[in-house]
């Protein structure tokens, strides 16, 4: 099990006959794995990492701390919720700490992302204040380093 | 005078056949789209707590020759490592030494124990620095041939039959490189027995012992009365994926570890203070990656060989270290041939066997420690290219 998720986290392209000769199993077990966990939610979603800005699409992201009111029977679920409905919320996250909510905005501009705090986000009811952290550079996402390649190359051939 | 009559090269120099890769680095010169099945190490880069333990110790100004031995936490992890694997008990102060790469481990091992005319039993194929580490002190190697149809495993009876009263030693590799075979315990029993009867020393090379991936590695030293008989050399290069670190070890009984600490001391002084320091956090903190490593290869190693066996290139079952030694006598091609055709015509490099030993004919090595989106390139290619020459 963990060796077929394992092989798909690492591409989700790999089909089950492919599966099959990596782990020893055949094929119909492979085929009955993966629908068992799509089925209940240990595979969440086959995903793509997509370079935009590479592919000629500006991209700017941020990192947003926000701090809010939890609301009584409710806690934070509700307005984590009012909040991360917005498809400008990329990940939303509850974290411990100075602040409660980590979210991750992508906007086409700073000024998208900074119209989305000023006009969606800080009015809400309950949220006491946000910090924006617009994010220079992406070294790494989901486990991707990238340009990971400083040209140090393996030999062809070694004994 | 013409320069030649100097003859600065020793005899010693001259008899050491040169090598027989070398040539496919000239082939592979400039050729842009090239998979490479030809390594002898991992893709992975050395796990960063590891990188990053070296860099710091650095960084805090540890850069001193060692004790000779190695740092004594080293050879202390190093102990219990080995205990809790292999229940097998090497003293950190007396029965360790820390070396420069299982290399430098293999040719203090045989300087110690070879005399001149000693004759030293050793697998066909075989690793390619074993027969010059054996001849260089003037011992005879004695070539054990192992087969596909037996997974190429050294077996007792094989070795038995070259048993003379000049044999000194039995050099095992076990998982083995070029084959990936491992030697199963039953048969290790035998080997032990015929050690016993004949009063022999083994030095056993287990630099890849975990990398299996069918059943436990067996130490050979952790056999019954075998402690005492046995030189055991391994490494950090292959399991933690750190072959630039130049760092291994060697384990034995304290008057042979007193033999090769002589050599030990005035060739080498002792291995680089920050790959032991690496080493330690290895030894400390690195289970997890390895197993992750070693689940890795497995995916890989099933996928090189059903695809070698599918496209026509009969392969046993590898059940250790990073290669596959499939048969490509169905090409009609040598291995030599097989080998510099398929890096021209399609870009794909591989070893050819009697780069190992006479018994490595007919064979080729597919290291697979590479991608899987490679592997399963380069196994197209190699289809091709196995459907133009075997027809
Ligand atoms: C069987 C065997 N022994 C020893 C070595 C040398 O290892 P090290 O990097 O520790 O010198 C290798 C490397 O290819 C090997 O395959």
């Amino acid at each position: 099990m963990k060796d077929i998720l394992k092989a798909l986290e690492a591409d989700p392209k790999t089909t089950p006959d492919q599966l099959a000769t990596m782990t020893g199993k055949s094929v119909t077990e492979i085929k009955q794995t993966i629908a068992k966990a799509e089925k209940d939610g240990t595979i969440v979603k086959y995903k793509t990492v997509i370079n935009w800005p590479k592919a000629g699409e500006p991209e700017v992201d941020a990192l947003i701390e926000v701090k809010v009111q939890p609301q009584k029977d409710f806690g934070f679920e509700a307005i984590a919720e009012q909040i991360y409905r917005f498809a400008e919320v990329r990940s939303a996250y509850l974290a411990s700490g100075t602040y409660d909510l980590a979210l991750i905005v992508t906007g086409k501009t700073m000024q998208d992302v900074a119209t989305f705090v000023t006009h969606k986000l800080s009015p809400i009811d309950g949220v006491q204040g946000t910090a924006t952290h617009f994010l220079m550079k992406r070294y790494k996402e989901d486990n991707v380093i990238y340009d990971d390649n400083d040209g140090i190359a393996r030999l062809v051939i070694t004994p | 005078m013409a320069d030649k009559s100097h003859n600065f090269i020793s005899r010693r120099a001259k008899n050491i056949p040169p090598s027989g890769i070398r040539k496919f680095f000239d082939l592979s010169e400039g050729v842009k789209d090239i998979i490479s099945l030809g390594v002898g190490e991992p893709d992975y880069v050395t796990p960063w707590n590891i990188s990053d333990a070296a860099i710091s110790s650095i960084r805090k100004g540890h850069t001193m020759y060692t004790s000779n031995y190695g740092l004594l936490e080293l050879r202390q992890e190093l102990s219990r490592h080995l205990y809790k694997l292999y229940g097998v008990g090497y003293d950190p102060d007396k029965e360790i030494i820390v070396t420069s790469g299982a290399s430098e481990a293999l040719d203090i091992a045989m300087r110690a124990i070879i005399d001149p005319g000693d004759e030293v039993i050793v697998g066909d194929p075989t690793y390619v620095a074993y027969i010059p580490c054996i001849t260089m002190p003037g011992g005879i190697p004695v070539p054990v041939p192992t087969c596909m149809d037996d997974d190429f495993e050294m077996k007792a009876s094989e070795i038995e039959k070259r048993i003379t009263p000049k044999t000194k030693a039995i050099l095992l590799n076990n998982p083995n490189n070029p084959t990936g075979a491992v030697i199963k315990k039953d048969e290790l029993l035998k080997i032990a027995a015929l050690v016993k009867e004949h009063n022999l020393v083994v030095i056993s090379d287990e630099i890849y012992d975990q990398l299996v991936y069918d059943g436990a590695h067996t130490c050979f030293a952790s056999l019954p009365g075998m402690k005492t008989h046995t030189i055991t050399i391994g490494g950090f290069s292959k399991s933690y994926a750190m072959t630039g670190w130049r760092v291994g070890y060697i384990c034995a009984p304290d008057e042979i570890i007193e033999a090769i600490m002589k050599i030990h001391q005035y060739i080498m002084m002792c291995a680089p203070i920050m790959s032991q320091i690496g080493a330690i956090e290895a030894l400390k903190n690195g289970d997890d990656t390895v197993a992750e490593m070693v689940a890795d290869y497995n995916r890989r190693r099933r996928t090189i060989v059903a695809g070698l066996n599918n496209i026509g290139l009969e392969c046993h079952d590898p059940k250790g270290a990073f290669y596959a030694f499939p048969s490509i006598t169905s090409t009609g091609l040598t291995c030599d041939e097989f080998a510099e055709k398929l890096l021209v015509e399609q870009h794909v490099v591989v070893v050819p066997g009697t780069v190992f030993g006479q018994c490595g004919a007919g064979h080729v090595r597919c290291c697979y420690a590479v991608a899987l989106p490679d592997i399963e390139e380069a196994l197209v290619r190699m289809g091709r290219f196995v459907k133009k020459y075997g027809g």
